[in-house]
Order: C-alpha cells, then sequence, then structure tokens
C-alpha cells in the first residue's frame, strides 16, 4: 500500500450529499476482474451520454471536468460520502483518477474502511468545515490545500486551517502504508489457539462431499 | 465415534463461551458484545482487535482481485471449509443451460470457477440445484446460524444478523485478508437498540418496517452502530422478514444490524442441510439461548418505534430514506429544513420525474421486480401471488419474478406459485440478484419507473436512467396489477 504522509494539491468540490458508490463506479464496470483501470469510469453516468466506452460521449458540465480542476488530486463532498454497496472499485476508481484525499462531514464505514487498505485518506470535517473549503475551491482558481497526516491537520495557505481526527492505529498505518495481513499472521499462534478451540463443524465438511463445486 | 467423547466445542460446535470466565460478575452485554467478546483472537496493545470470522461467503463480483492478492503474495485460503462460494451478481436469470451473452460477465464467472478449484473453495456454481443468492443460500443450506461472525463481500451481509449473528459487508482488500487469515482487524462499533412496540397493521410488513425506520434516522442515521431490532413487533416477525429487516440496515449505515434468536429461529435453523444434527443440535440451540442482550445491558442509542404508526411504504427520490407511506404525497421542497438536503431533494425529483405535492398513488409504473436478496424469499413470493392470484399485470406493465435461489424456485412451483404469477402475465424467472442491481440483461431503460422490492433506489441502480420505488411484494405485485401504485390495505384479494 502506498504510504500517506502529506499531500498538496487541488481542491474539487463535488456539492452533492449521499453521493454513493453506484454513481462513484456504475455497476457496468464491476465486471473486470483487476484492481486497476477504473480511473477512467469514475462518475461515468455524470461524466458521460452512451453505455459503453466506444459509444461515450463526455456531457461536459460535470464538476470534474472543468478545465480549473484537471489536475484536482483533493475531492470535497457532502454528508455521508460513500455510501450503500460495498464494492471497493469506488475507491480503486477514486485513486486511479488521482484522489489522494477525500474530505466531508461524514463517510460510511464500508467506504472509510476500503480506502484506508488503499492508501486513500478519508479526512471528516465538520459542516461548516467542508462548507468553507467548498466555497473557496470554487472561487478561487487553482485552490489547494496540504493534508498532513502526521499533523492531523489541513491548510491552504490563505487563513483557512483545521484539525480532523483518526485513530491511533489506522493512522499509523497508512503513515507506514502497512500489510495488514502480514501484520494479522504475526499473531499465527493466537488464530491456531482459537481454531484448536473451535474447529469446523462436521457437517460443513460434508459441504465439499456433496456436489457443491466440483 | 469417538469425536463424541470429546467435549462439545471440539467437535466443531459454535460454542463460544471461554472457560474459566465467570459469567455472574460481568457486567451486562448485549447480544452484540456476547458475539463479539466470544471472537476475539487478540487484542493487541493500541491496534483493533483481531476478530475471528465463522463463515466468509464469496461471489463473482468482489473475490477475483482477492484471489489474485493471494497467488501475487503465495498465500492459501486458510479455511476453504469455512468459506462458501456461489455466482448471483451478473448471472442471466434466463433458463440456465443457455450461453451467457456478456463475455465480460463470463470471464468473472469462469475466474471464480478456477478460484474455487484451485484454492479448494466450496462453489454452488450455475448448475447447481443449491445456487441462489449468497444472502438467501446461506441461510437456506444452514451454514448461516445463530451466534456467529458472518462476513462477504458485499453490503447486505446484514441479512445474517437476523440469526443472531454479527454479520456484515467488507470490501475486496478484507476478502483477501479473510481468505488468507480467517480473521480481520475490526474497531469496535457502537451499538443501538431499535425498539418496535405493538404490532404491524395488515398489509404492513417487514420491508415497510426496515423503509419506515431508514425514513425516520435518515441513510447515515446509523453509520458507526450495530443495530440490535428488538421489541413485541420483531419477536412476531417470521425468519424471512426478519432477513428484510436486517437487510436494509445498511441503508440506515449500519454495518449490521441483528435480533436475538429465539424459538422462530431455532425452528428455522434446525434440519437444514448443513446444520448441526441430533445431539449437537440440541447443545447448539442450548447455546443459542444465551445469545440475547442482558437486561439492564446499555446501548449507545435507543429508538422507540410504535409499529400501530407505520404503512406501505413507498420511495419518492433516489435514497431508501426518501420515503412516505403510499397515501401520502411527494413531500413538498419547503419541507425541509436543510439546504443541502433541500437541494438533494429537488435534484432527486428531476431525476424521478415527479413533482411536490403528487399523491403516491397517481404514479403509474412501466416495470416491477419482485426478487434481490431484500424480498425474494419463498414467504415474500406467496405474499405477492396472493395479491397477483386470479389478477392481471396491467398491459403497459412488464412485470418479472425472480426466486432469490433454485430451492426456493422448486418450493414455489411445488405450491403452484409460479401457476398464478404466469396467469397472471408476470415473469417467472432463474435465481440470482437480477435487477436489483441490473449487472446482468434484466435493467430498466431510461425513463423507465419500476416498482421494485429490492434495498436500493440509487440513480441508475437498475439501469442507467432508470427510476426506482422501493416497495413490500405485496405492494408491487398490487402496482402490476393496477398499473400504478396503490394501498394493499384497501386491495381486493380473490
Amino acid at each position: 500500500m502506498q504510504p500517506f504522509r502529506k499531500h498538496t494539491g487541488i481542491v474539487v468540490p463535488l456539492d452533492k450529499v449521499n453521493v454513493d458508490t453506484d454513481q462513484i463506479i456504475p455497476k457496468q464496470f464491476l465486471k473486470r476482474i483487476e484492481r486497476t483501470g477504473f480511473g477512467e469510469f469514475l462518475f461515468y453516468d455524470w461524466r458521460f451520454s452512451g453505455d459503453r466506452k466506444e459509444r461515450a460521449k463526455r456531457i461536459g458540465d460535470f464538476v470534474l471536468d472543468a478545465p480549473r480542476y484537471q489536475n484536482a488530486s483533493i475531492l470535497v463532498a457532502g454528508k455521508n460520502f460513500g455510501c450503500g454497496s460495498s464494492r471497493e472499485h469506488a475507491v480503486w476508481a477514486l485513486a486511479d483518477f488521482g484522489f489522494r484525499v477525500v474530505i466531508a462531514s461524514s463517510f460510511a464505514d464500508i467506504f472509510a474502511n476500503n480506502s484506508l487498505k488503499n492508501g486513500l485518506l478519508t479526512v471528516r470535517l465538520n459542516d461548516d468545515q467542508v462548507t468553507e473549503i467548498m466555497r473557496r475551491s470554487k472561487e478561487i482558481e487553482d485552490y489547494q490545500l496540504t493534508v498532513d497526516l502526521e499533523m492531523l491537520r489541513v491548510e491552504d495557505g490563505r487563513g483557512f486551517n483545521a484539525t480532523f481526527a483518526m485513530d491511533e492505529f489506522s493512522r499509523h498505518c497508512l503513515l507506514n502504508g502497512l500489510d495488514d495481513i502480514a501484520r494479522t499472521l504475526r499473531h499465527e499462534a493466537q488464530i491456531a489457539a482459537y481454531e484448536a478451540k473451535h474447529p469446523v463443524r462436521v457437517e460443513m465438511k460434508a459441504i465439499l462431499a456433496g456436489k457443491a463445486g466440483f | 465415534m469417538t469425536y463424541l467423547k470429546r467435549p462439545p466445542a471440539a467437535r466443531g460446535l459454535e460454542v463460544k463461551v471461554n472457560s474459566g470466565q465467570d459469567f455472574k460478575d460481568m457486567a451486562p452485554r448485549t447480544l452484540f458484545e456476547k458475539i463479539w467478546d466470544a471472537h476475539v483472537v487478540a487484542a493487541p496493545e493500541g491496534q483493533s482487535v483481531l476478530l475471528y470470522i465463522d463463515l466468509h461467503l464469496v461471489h463473482e463480483v468482489t473475490s477475483p482481485q482477492a484471489f489474485d492478492g493471494l497467488r501475487a503474495s503465495g498465500r492459501t485460503v486458510r479455511q476453504p471449509l469455512r468459506t462458501v462460494a456461489t455466482v448471483d451478481h451478473n448471472i442471466p436469470t434466463t433458463p440456465r443451460g443457455l450461453p451467457i451473452s456478456d463475455p465480460i460477465a463470463a470471464k468473472q464467472i469462469e475466474a471464480l470457477q478456477k478460484n474455487c478449484r484451485e484454492f479448494g473453495v466450496p462453489l454452488f456454481d450455475m448448475d447447481s440445484a443449491e445456487q441462489g443468492i449468497v444472502h438467501v443460500i446461506g441461510p437456506e443450506l444452514g451454514v448461516t446460524l445463530p451466534g456467529m461472525t458472518i462476513v462477504c463481500g458485499d453490503s447486505h451481509t446484514s441479512t445474517h444478523g437476523a440469526f443472531g449473528s454479527l454479520a456484515f459487508g467488507i470490501g475486496t482488500s478484507e476478502v483477501e485478508h479473510v481468505l488468507a487469515t480467517q480473521c480481520l482487524p475490526q474497531k469496535k462499533p457502537k451499538t443501538m437498540q431499535i425498539h418496535v412496540t405493538g404490532k404491524l397493521a395488515e398489509g404492513v410488513t417487514a420491508k415497510d418496517l426496515a423503509l419506515g425506520i431508514i425514513g425516520r434516522i435518515g441513510t447515515d442515521g446509523a453509520t458507526g452502530y450495530v443495530i440490535e431490532y428488538a421489541g413485541d413487533a420483531v419477536r412476531a416477525l417470521s425468519m424471512e422478514g426478519r432477513m428484510t429487516l436486517c437487510n436494509m440496515s445498511i441503508e440506515a449505515g449500519a454495518r449490521a444490524g441483528l435480533i436475538a434468536p429465539d424459538e422462530t429461529t431455532f425452528s428455522y435453523a434446525s434440519g437444514r442441510r448443513f446444520a448441526p444434527k441430533g445431539k449437537d443440535c440440541e447443545e447448539a440451540v442450548a447455546y443459542w439461548r444465551t445469545l440475547a442482550s442482558d437486561p439492564g445491558a446499555q446501548f449507545d442509542r435507543v429508538i422507540e418505534i410504535d409499529a400501530a404508526s407505520l404503512a406501505p411504504f413507498v420511495t419518492w427520490g433516489t435514497n431508501p430514506g426518501m420515503v412516505v407511506p403510499v397515501n401520502g404525497r411527494v413531500p413538498e421542497l419547503k419541507s425541509f429544513a436543510q439546504e443541502a438536503d433541500r437541494r438533494a431533494a429537488e435534484q432527486a425529483l428531476v431525476y424521478m420525474g415527479l413533482n411536490p405535492g403528487m399523491p403516491i398513488e397517481s404514479i403509474a409504473v412501466d416495470r416491477v421486480f419482485i426478487g434481490s436478496c431484500t424480498n425474494s424469499r419463498i414467504e415474500d413470493l406467496r405474499a405477492a401471488a396472493r395479491v397477483a392470484k386470479g389478477q392481471h399485470v396491467n398491459p403497459k406493465v412488464r412485470a418479472m419474478v425472480v426466486p432469490g435461489s433454485q430451492a426456493i424456485k422448486r418450493a414455489a412451483e411445488e405450491e403452484g406459485l409460479h401457476r398464478i404469477f404466469l396467469d397472471a402475465g408476470f415473469e417467472w424467472r432463474e435465481s440470482g440478484c437480477s435487477m436489483c442491481l441490473g449487472m446482468n440483461p434484466d435493467i430498466l431503460q431510461p425513463g423507465e419507473r419500476c416498482a421494485s422490492t429490492s434495498n436500493r433506489n440509487f440513480e441508475g441502480r437498475q439501469g442507467r436512467g432508470g427510476r426506482t420505488h422501493l416497495v413490500s411484494p405485496m405492494m408491487a405485485a398490487a402496482a402490476a396489477i393496477a398499473g400504478h401504485f396503490t394501498d394493499i390495505r384497501n386491495w381486493r384479494f380473490n
């Protein structure tokens, strides 16, 4: 996983509440079996007319397509961002598109978890702070923010600054880009001990003997 | 049989009581806390708790990258027999045996078949008599049982909480994590009790209860919480109804929703194909009886709902919280206190092609979908069939019924429900997720309006430009026949 320490980038405002993962990456793009290449389909139904890539036509009025936000790497949006489906493809699409940070007043749990696994930082600020960033990113050309995970601080060098909270463990993992699975496997002895006490039920062993699978 | 002499836990019963602990001295715990405590493998200082996962359900859409991850790091599936796979999301609901017309979907299904073979994971494949929606077949086969921890790369995993299990949706990175370690690092969520007093009126179902709750607390009302549903109205629900209710927990933002198991649960679970048998079953039930919140257990938040205040609901907007009773009207924009919510409602009405103040019953539908992990079980089909019996689908409406599993399809056909649907002009299809998310060919065309028993009315969810209204199975069947939404409480049943 790509570590996250500090990032400065252009902010794009997505002034909507309850942006669900069906909007972030529509279902027709979930059939890919790779983790990469989802960026071009980000917010597809809001950005393109036409169902498939080859017939796609840019609608043109979506904020992500405005020339001034072309190089944005920080997305600011309304409350409950990432609600709905658990599809990690939503995070892959945001990251692949070039986003490193999403700022909102709240995030759906699964989306926030998925972000953590992919080095995409979700920053929770209060409604007033989000509104202020939204306003500045609309009014100021090339509006940039610096998001500092070590200091848990967001600032724009123009007088706006805010601190945010994150649990210490998640922060540690993001700062160091730690592989979750390897860390869990350090507890091998405890997992094995638990499994010795709680073995697989005898009936489940019959699943493979039955017609399931092979 | 020598294993019978070993203690119950050694035989693999999900008996999760740590010996040596004196529970009499413990503070009262909620059901959630009991399940959580029984699955803690390690609680390293300053880190998330490592939780053991009893059952991992797998499907074709959110697993290929996870299996690739295992291969890339030379890892295996730690517990193939705690892993159960099926195909549901993108398979066609046309007769089995026909080739899959979408080559990308076919590739994803082939990838799951190959991955299950390579890693030794049991798969209920396309041609299996047990195939079905992953959240339907788990309970049906008796692999979902009370007291378990259950995960799946699908947000509607909350369904399994109906059994008094801790069941929640995860992303693909976590799917890989569970495949490799059978554990998940987890932060402990907060607890919410939703206490539903009284009795649901005739025609008001578990779906309406779920929609009523989401309408009241909002689509983020339970973010960060695990919900325990309690009260007389919840106790009175069948297992099917409880699954519908827990299924929709995620639509209120809760990752999990659960209901303490009781006689209804035990009688549903006992005798299922992979459920414990004989003496094991008795011991299991004895343990399951301990799975209730203790008197005096503290919840972080408690919500009281009066069942009598609920009506059959219809969503009018683009998230499940945008909902009103069927005899109500599309809300006026001025009724929204928050500017952001008002704007969201305005955008939703444009997308939905509705005007503020319109009576819900005046809204005509083009399509009807009865199915999904929310409402595709036998009881749902019986309820819809009762409405459809001796009636005819409105000539302007195309209506389909998609059973949740092959087993449900067979059971419905044995009861003759398919005859009722077919005679009334409904399509009767093969099992799968189908038009709930439109990954297979079952989709809405732009502008089409659908009365759907599924769980999400997000923009484009059932097909780009499609307009989804969430309702109960009875309300969907009635809309198919009337050609518009109609109050099921006034229905003349044949």
